[in-house]
């Protein structure tokens, strides 16, 4: 896929949500209302199977593509769980297995062992979970590594939600069987990854909507006798938010590029630990510009902060994967710090 | 509002790849003897015997067009180039403002009798250059600069201090911003020079600073008769020209390898130690650091395809500033140890960047400004 087609994604995506996405329709998700009407169009897009070869009914795109749509789901905080239908369908196409028709998918996130193709394990925070039809897993099967894809049982459900009020439900398996499964050749701990892959993404994203609510508001809002965007201690703040939403926007493509490259672990480290840096920064300017109406349910900024707040946890705090970058980088010894940031590699 | 910056990712040519190679195997024998004080430095670091090596292999001007003696390689092979002498802590003080900023302001606007006479020595290594830009009263506010060139017949006089210049003393030559003419926009009126620092007039003295090193001066002009073949581009136009060079100045990889060899010895110390904080720590920054190099890689990129980053080069300088300034503490925070210039290796490099970190937000545009700079471009200002 070209630059053209990375720009014709770009403008459906954007026309999609803003005219979609509406402040109610968010409110009732986090009431939990399903948004019909922009799931259809997503799916009527093609959207959710952008990563999904052509041969396999997908559209046969890139991760600089499907960023350009994480991005765009997390700056119009949409409601949907179009980033994990993604990264579903793309785990499952590894194994060569198409999504049933009408399907909405979910991505288990736990250890899961099977026996004579009959899986047991929990996904303590499923995303989604409560709207899904089917579920995707990898999973150990004596020495191989398979992906599955099974029916969603709402007994086996129990529903929580994150602090963005986006349902997590637990899901607990007992000898359940298979849609479908297959042998797949790839990293086993590939959820976790493309989890953290897409999180920054959508973060990156929400922090352009925090950076243009905060101008905006700072523009509009008078104090003193003039818009407070006037005063240089907002705009120094401000500034400082916007050299946040940049950094996050180069490590999520970064992120996505090195994925096409076939060599993310590095750049995924990266982009969840310096992301979740940028979102304890931003989201606190954003709020302090804003002042007591951002701190309102009627006000919309919490819909992007509180997901921040949420998504930096998921699939691994930045703590967590920076030790997994500075463990890498001691044992590497010094002399290999910086050849190892110059490849993007840790296993140098 | 639209996000008014794009930072497009921008990769490396094969041959930067390899050219990255050679600057290794070259380093590895050129900096021996080279003291890790000065290693601690970087580009504040000189050594002109090494500039002179580095000019030999052509390293010098090396994205210059090859009609004024450069190699016409690209914006990204220069890079490659400066990266790696600035994390292996190569002394590259002594040619670096020329090779950045004075050679490639008089391709641009310099005359044909100007490139001949100084460009050859910039890429030998042995020509410097000084940036005289600040003075006494015009700091910040750089437009309030009141040393003036006045033409009297085919010279202009010069009366005036410029102040901060850093290296003059073993420089031949600075690049100068006077004030030509009163002028209603406080923007117009001011011209730049190429002045001879030998020539009669010229008057150098040093600033030392708090750590005890003699970096900047004050430079005073006092009846100094500058040729005016050596006005560089159109009189009154030298605002526009200093604030393209500043887009030079602001997005490289000095601006956020300062505390580079810090950060490595940290590495060092803790291969030695389990500690989880200081693991961590060591992680997040390394994300830190490979994120402002993807930014500044990204700058370069623009401005190999003639593109103008100003806003982007403002952000990588800003965000740059804050991760070397941070580093200093958080070494200090991680590990027990004094900053000591006689201690082991990392006590030196803390000594030294515990110093001079203050001046990281300061030099080539203070932290304040950068941000006015960016909250213009938010359309706030």
């Amino acid at each position: 896929m070209n630059d053209e087609t990375s720009q014709l994604l770009s403008d459906t995506a954007e026309k999609l949500f803003s005219d979609h996405v509406t402040k109610n329709c968010i409110i009732d998700a986090e009431k939990g209302t399903w948004p019909e009407e922009l799931w259809s169009e997503v799916i009527e897009n093609g959207l959710n199977l952008i990563l999904v070869p052509e041969e396999l009914g997908g559209v046969g795109g890139n991760w600089m593509n499907a960023g350009i749509l994480f991005k765009a789901s997390g700056r119009y905080q949409a409601p949907i769980p179009l980033a994990e239908n993604i990264v579903a369908s793309y785990i499952l196409a590894l194994g060569g297995i198409s999504q049933p028709e009408n399907s909405i998918l979910t991505i288990l996130n736990g250890a899961f062992i099977a026996e004579k193709d009959l899986l047991s394990g929990s996904s303590p925070r499923t995303p989604f979970a409560s709207h899904s039809t089917h579920g995707v897993v990898l999973y150990k099967d004596g020495s191989n590594l398979k992906v599955g894809l099974i029916e969603i049982d709402k007994s086996n459900l129990k529903d929580n939600n994150n602090i963005a009020l986006e349902n997590r439900g637990r899901i607990d398996l007992d000898k359940v069987s298979f849609i479908e499964n297959a042998i797949v050749d790839c990293d086993s701990n590939l959820i976790n990854k493309l989890g953290a892959l897409m999180r920054s993404n959508q973060m990156a994203g929400a922090l352009e909507s925090i950076l243009t609510q905060s101008v905006r508001y700072a523009n509009e809002r008078i104090q003193f006798g003039r818009p407070i965007g006037k005063f240089q201690a907002i705009q120094q703040d401000l500034a400082v938010l916007s050299t946040h939403v940049a950094a996050s926007s180069v490590a999520a493509d970064y992120a996505c590029s090195s994925m096409d490259k076939g060599n993310p672990d590095f750049a995924i480290a990266v982009a969840k630990s310096r992301i979740d840096d940028a979102v304890s920064v931003g989201a606190g300017i954003a709020h302090q510009v804003h002042g007591a109406i951002g701190f309102t349910y009627e006000h919309g900024l919490h819909f992007a902060t509180r997901r921040l707040w949420a998504w930096r946890a998921e699939y691994g705090s930045g703590s967590e994967w920076s030790k997994i970058l500075g463990e890498k980088a001691i044992s590497n010894g010094a002399d290999k710090f910086w050849p190892s940031i110059t490849e993007g590699n840790l296993d140098i | 509002m639209s996000i008014p910056f794009n930072f497009r990712l921008t990769d490396f040519p094969v041959e930067a790849e390899t050219l990255r190679l050679e600057v290794r195997e070259f380093l590895s024998t050129a900096l021996a003897d080279v003291p890790k004080e000065t290693r601690a430095e970087t580009w504040y670091g000189a050594d002109e015997a090494f500039s002179r090596k580095v000019g030999e292999r052509g390293w010098i001007g090396l994205s210059w067009p090859t009609e004024y003696g450069g190699s016409g390689r690209s914006a990204m092979e220069r890079y490659v180039v400066l990266e790696e002498m600035l994390t292996a802590g190569a002394p590259v003080g002594a040619h670096w403002i020329a090779d950045r900023q004075s050679g490639p302001l008089i391709i641009r606007y310099g005359t044909p009798e100007q490139q001949e006479k100084i460009l050859p020595g910039i890429l030998r290594g042995e020509t410097y250059f000084c940036i005289g830009m600040s003075e006494p009263d015009s700091g910040s506010d750089l437009a309030a600069l009141r040393t003036k060139a006045e033409k009297d017949g085919d010279k202009y006089i010069v009366n005036g201090t410029k102040l901060w210049t850093s290296g003059a003393q073993r420089c031949q030559y600075m690049i100068a911003l006077f004030r030509t003419s009163k002028d209603e926009d406080r923007h117009g009126g001011l011209s730049q020079f190429i002045v001879d620092l030998s020539l009669p007039g010229v008057t150098i003295r040093p600033i030392v600073d708090l750590a005890g090193r003699h970096h900047f001066n004050e430079v005073v002009f006092e009846d100094v008769e500058v040729p005016e073949t050596m006005l560089v581009g159109k009189e009154g136009d030298g605002w526009n020209q200093v604030t393209a060079e500043l887009a030079l100045e602001r997005s490289g990889p000095e601006r956020y390898l300062s505390s580079y060899a810090l950060l490595q010895e940290l590495v060092k110390e803790f291969s030695e130690r389990n500690d989880f904080e200081g693991v961590t720590e060591i992680g997040r920054q390394m994300a830190h650091l490979t994120t402002l190099r993807q930014m500044s890689v990204s700058v370069a990129g623009m401005l190999n395809d003639g593109e103008n980053p100003a806003l982007e080069a403002s952000v990588v300088k800003d965000l740059g500033a804050v991760f070397e300034q941070d580093l200093p503490n958080i070494a200090h925070r991680l590990m027990d140890l004094e900053p000591d210039a006689q201690g082991n290796d990392f006590q030196k490099y803390l000594a030294i960047l515990t110093q001079i970190s203050p001046s990281f937000s300061l030099r080539g545009g203070t932290r304040e400004i950068l941000r006015g700079i960016i909250a213009r471009g938010l359309g706030l200002r």
